[in-house]
C-alpha cells in the first residue's frame, strides 16, 4: 500500500542551512550538501529544501546546492521559495528538482500554476498554503512568511489550486509553526478531504505524536518537520518507527551505519 | 560501450544521468553514460533509457519530433535487439496510444492503453505519489534481481499502462486496483515508478539493467 511519506525540510540562505544543527558527525554542519545526505542515508521518504535568501543576486547559490544534492541523493526532492517565473522551475528542475513549491507567485497570479502545471506536469508543481486564523474565525491564506494577509479562504484557496492544475498542497498553519504545538488539525482535514490531490502538513510539529496526527487525524498524505530534526530531538528513523508502531502506514528502511 | 539517455525536453534527466553514472562506477564498468537529442548516436547506443516526466501527448510530441529519433529507437531496440529501459513517461510511451488530453499513439512495442488512474476506494489522491510496494509475478526478471519481497519505490502519476497481453506485465502495484508498475518483452523493460529516486531499491534496479543481457 501507499505509504506515508515523512518530509524533513531544511532552510538554506545562500547556499547555508540557517537553523542550527548539530550532528556531530558532519564535517560541515551548516553544508546542505551534507545534512541532505544524512536524510537520504536515514530513509527520508523526501526532502524539502527552502530558499529563504532575499536577494535575487544570490539566488544562484540554491541551484548549486539542488545539483550537488541531486548528485548524490536519490530520493525526491522540493525547492520552494523565491519562485516567480517559469524560467526560476525550469532551472530549479534542471539542476536536479523533481518539484518546486510556489507561494506568493500563486496567489498575485493563480494563472501561473495553471501555466506551470500544463508545462512541466502536475506532479511537479507544489502549492504552499500558509493559513492563518482571522478575527473573523475563519482560515486566511497569508504571503510573505504569514505577514500580508490576502483575504482568500484558505480551503477554498486550496480547491482552486487543484482545480488550476496543482499536484499536491503544502499546507502550513501560521497559528502553528514554531509553537511545537503540533499541526492544526481541523485545518488539515478540512483540506485534505475537499481535495482529491496529496496534502503535506506541515507547522508546530513538537512530538512524534503531532506527526501521527497530521496522517490520522489530519488525513495528510505526508508530514514535513525541520525543528524536531535539526536539532537532533528525534532521528527520521525514530520518528518512522514510532509511526508505524502508532499504526501510520510507513516505509521501514534498514539504516546503514557505517 | 555506451548508455544513451534519450533527451526529448522532458524530464529530469540529470538524475537519470547521475544514478546510472553512480551504478556504472560501483560496477568499474568503462560503460559510458550520456544525455542525447542526436539520433545517430541513439541508433548505435548499446544500452537505452528513455525517462519522462508530464503529459503522455507532450511527451510523444517531444520524442517524435526528434529528427529520425523514433526510427533510430526501432533500429537499435527492435532491429538489433539492445537493451531498453522506458520509465515513467518513458515507459506508458511503450503503448500503443495515451488517453491523457485525447488519444495520442505511442511507440507500440507493448500492447496497450495508458488511461487515467481511477481507483476504487475515493479517499485515495491522484496522483498516485510517493512510495508503495511492488507486488512481484512467479517468474522473476534479471532486472529485479535481487530486490527484497514487496520492495518500496517511489512512484508519481496520474496514469497508468493497461496492457493487453497479460504477461507484458512484470510487476504490479496495489493501489486501490492493481496498476501495471513494470512491464517488459524481450529486450524491453518499463518502470512506472522512478528508479533514480528509490534510494537503494532503484539504484540496485539500474545496477541489474547495466548488467542485463537480455
Amino acid at each position: 500500500m501507499l505509504k506515508a511519506r515523512v518530509i524533513p525540510c531544511l532552510d538554506v540562505d545562500r547556499g547555508r542551512i540557517v537553523k542550527g544543527v548539530n550532528f556531530i558527525d558532519l564535517v560541515d554542519a551548516g553544508d546542505p550538501v551534507e545534512q541532505a545526505k544524512i536524510y537520504d542515508e536515514a530513509g527520508a521518504d523526501e526532502l524539502c529544501f527552502l530558499d529563504i535568501t532575499a536577494t535575487h543576486e544570490n539566488r544562484d547559490t540554491i541551484y548549486e546546492v539542488v545539483r550537488q544534492t541531486a548528485e548524490q541523493c536519490f530520493m525526491p526532492l522540493t525547492v520552494g521559495g523565491g519562485v516567480r517565473t517559469i524560467e526560476d522551475i525550469r532551472k530549479l528542475l534542471l539542476a536536479g528538482a523533481d518539484k518546486v513549491s510556489i507561494n506568493t507567485t500563486a496567489v498575485h497570479d493563480p494563472e501561473f500554476v495553471r501555466i506551470a502545471a500544463n508545462k512541466f506536469g502536475s506532479q511537479c508543481i507544489v502549492v504552499a498554503v500558509d493559513a492563518k486564523s482571522n478575527s473573523l474565525g475563519g482560515q486566511e491564506v497569508f504571503t510573505h512568511g504569514g505577514r500580508k494577509p490576502t483575504g482568500i479562504n484558505a480551503i477554498e484557496w486550496a480547491e482552486r489550486m487543484a482545480e488550476y492544475g496543482a499536484g499536491e498542497i503544502l499546507l502550513t498553519s501560521m497559528d502553528r509553526d514554531g509553537t511545537k504545538k503540533g499541526f492544526n488539525i481541523p485545518l488539515t482535514r478540512s483540506i485534505a478531504d475537499s481535495i482529491n490531490i496529496p496534502v503535506i502538513a506541515s507547522g508546530g510539529v513538537g512530538t512524534l505524536d503531532h506527526m501521527v496526527e497530521g496522517i490520522i487525524e489530519g488525513h495528510a498524505a505526508a508530514v514535513l518537520a525541520a525543528s524536531i530534526f535539526h536539532f537532533g530531538i528525534y532521528s527520521i528513523g525514530e520518528a518512522k518507527a514510532y509511526m508505524a508502531e502508532s499504526g501510520v502506514p510507513i516505509r521501514l528502511t534498514r539504516v546503514v551505519k557505517e | 560501450m555506451s548508455i544513451a539517455i534519450v533527451d526529448y525536453g522532458s524530464g529530469n534527466l540529470r538524475s537519470v544521468e547521475k544514478a546510472l553514472q553512480r551504478v556504472v562506477d560501483e560496477a568499474n564498468s568503462v560503460e559510458k553514460v550520456f544525455i542525447t537529442r542526436d539520433a545517430a548516436l541513439v541508433a548505435k547506443a548499446d544500452r537505452i533509457v528513455l525517462p519522462g516526466v508530464g503529459a503522455f501527448a507532450d511527451c510523444q510530441s517531444g520524442l517524435f519530433s526528434l529528427d529520425g529519433m523514433v526510427d533510430a529507437l526501432r533500429e537499435a531496440v527492435q532491429m538489433r535487439g539492445q537493451p531498453f529501459l522506458g520509465i515513467c513517461v518513458g515507459m506508458q510511451l511503450l503503448a500503443n496510444r495515451g488517453l491523457e488530453y485525447g488519444s495520442t499513439p505511442g511507440l507500440s512495442w507493448i500492447s496497450g492503453d495508458v488511461v487515467r488512474i481511477t481507483p476504487a476506494d475515493k479517499s485515495l489522491k491522484v496522483p498516485h505519489m510517493g512510495w508503495n510496494q511492488l507486488v512481484f509475478k512467479e517468474n522473476s526478471h534479471p532486472v529485479l534481481e535481487g530486490l527484497p519481497e514487496s520492495a518500496h519505490v517511489y512512484f508519481v502519476h496520474s496514469f497508468a499502462l493497461r496492457c493487453h497481453i497479460s504477461s507484458d506485465v512484470i510487476a504490479s502495484v496495489n493501489y486501490g486496483n492493481n496498476i501495471t508498475a513494470v512491464v517488459g518483452r524481450d529486450n524491453v523493460i518499463g518502470t512506472q515508478f522512478h528508479p533514480e529516486k528509490s534510494q537503494m531499491n532503484g539504484i540496485k534496479i539500474l545496477s541489474n539493467f547495466i548488467k542485463w543481457t537480455p
